[in-house]
């Protein structure tokens, strides 16, 4: 009878669950892959797939308007870490311009369990993400870029990825109607 | 339940990306991930539990509460011949659910459900029991695993 008192907790399993089997898939890149590079080109492109299939899913389920600006994206997008990875990350450092920003996590659900051996200082463990986010507005016409600034792994004290606007994808004209 | 999504997205990029690049039908890399995944989770999970029984209490375990944390149901049939083979059947499995259940798509079915053999080995394999799992997709979406205890 005392095992109904220690039911499993569904929410921190799943999570476990993600975040060990990112594990196994990064550890695995690193078996198939001599060159550091090429696993982070991996882990950037799977993202990428995920979030163009992620943003329908957002969308449907929080029925949001098209952005008009860069700091309405950036709020959607940390809903969108809030819904999936249950984190919160902060939105800051914005660029004059207001075409950069940064979010910034204090913990970060992948790299739980996750210590970096010594010589892998330029694996990306978490490319993963910039992937996700890039892939996602690209399917809402906004081309970004994305990348690390800081990593908790490499012993900085948060983990900041920066996102820069670089251009709105203009709809292409269908072939043969020029 | 927005977590599930990310988790089946996830799953299917893996399967894309280990599938896809030079290995042809080599469905080992995938079983190992889920191996790997299921040993270091069931450590995680189990931690504060008082020790099962026996085999059939730890199969009982992967069938209901390891299951419907993963997968949000329970098995729906679980069958042994008390000599170390156990069957678990999941009727509507939720990797396969979503593909069209005509038999023109069956060939792709393995490399959906290697993921899990994986698991279920993986997990049972740090609960002290060496097995072999092996899945049969006859008609979508129910899948059956078969688990072979490996006795030495």
């Amino acid at each position: 009878m005392s095992r109904q008192a220690t039911r499993l907790d569904a929410k921190k399993v799943n999570s476990e669950l993600l975040t060990l089997t990112y594990g196994s898939l990064v550890s695995q890149m690193l078996r198939d892959f001599e060159n550091i590079d090429d696993v982070n080109k991996q882990l950037e492109r799977i993202g990428y797939n995920m979030g163009m299939r992620l943003i329908e899913d957002f969308l449907s389920r929080t029925s949001s308007p098209r952005c008009l600006e860069m700091r309405d994206t950036a709020d959607k997008v940390q809903q969108a870490f809030r819904m999936y990875l249950n984190v919160q990350p902060t939105i800051s450092n914005w660029s004059a311009a207001g075409d950069e920003y940064s979010l910034i996590f204090d913990n970060n659900p992948l790299t739980e369990f996750v210590e970096l051996p010594p010589d892998m200082t330029n694996l990306r463990y978490c490319g993963i993400l910039c992937g996700c986010i890039r892939g996602a507005l690209e399917m809402v016409q906004l081309e970004v870029q994305c990348w690390f600034v800081q990593d908790q792994l490499k012993g900085d004290n948060n983990t900041e990825i920066r996102i820069k606007f670089i251009r709105r994808l203009e709809d292409a004209i269908p072939a043969g109607e020029d | 339940m927005s977590e599930d999504q990310i988790f089946e997205y996830f799953h299917s990029e893996i399967v894309n990306y280990l599938y896809n690049e030079k290995t042809g039908n080599d469905l080992s890399a995938l079983e190992y991930i889920g191996y790997a995944s299921g040993y270091r989770l069931i450590e995680r999970l189990t931690r504060e539990w008082p020790r099962f029984k026996d085999e059939l209490d730890t199969m009982k375990f992967i069938c209901t509460d390891f299951w419907s944390v993963i997968y949000k149901k329970h098995i729906d049939n679980l069958r042994t011949n008390h000599q170390g083979v156990y069957v678990l059947q999941d009727n509507a499995f939720p990797f396969l659910t979503k593909i069209s259940d005509g038999s023109e798509k069956l060939e792709h079915a393995p490399k959906y459900v290697a993921f899990t053999c994986g698991l279920i080995r993986g997990s049972l394999a740090n609960l002290g029991i060496n097995s072999t799992v092996t899945a049969e997709v006859q008609t979508m979406p129910s899948c059956k695993f078969h688990i072979q205890v490996n006795r030495t």
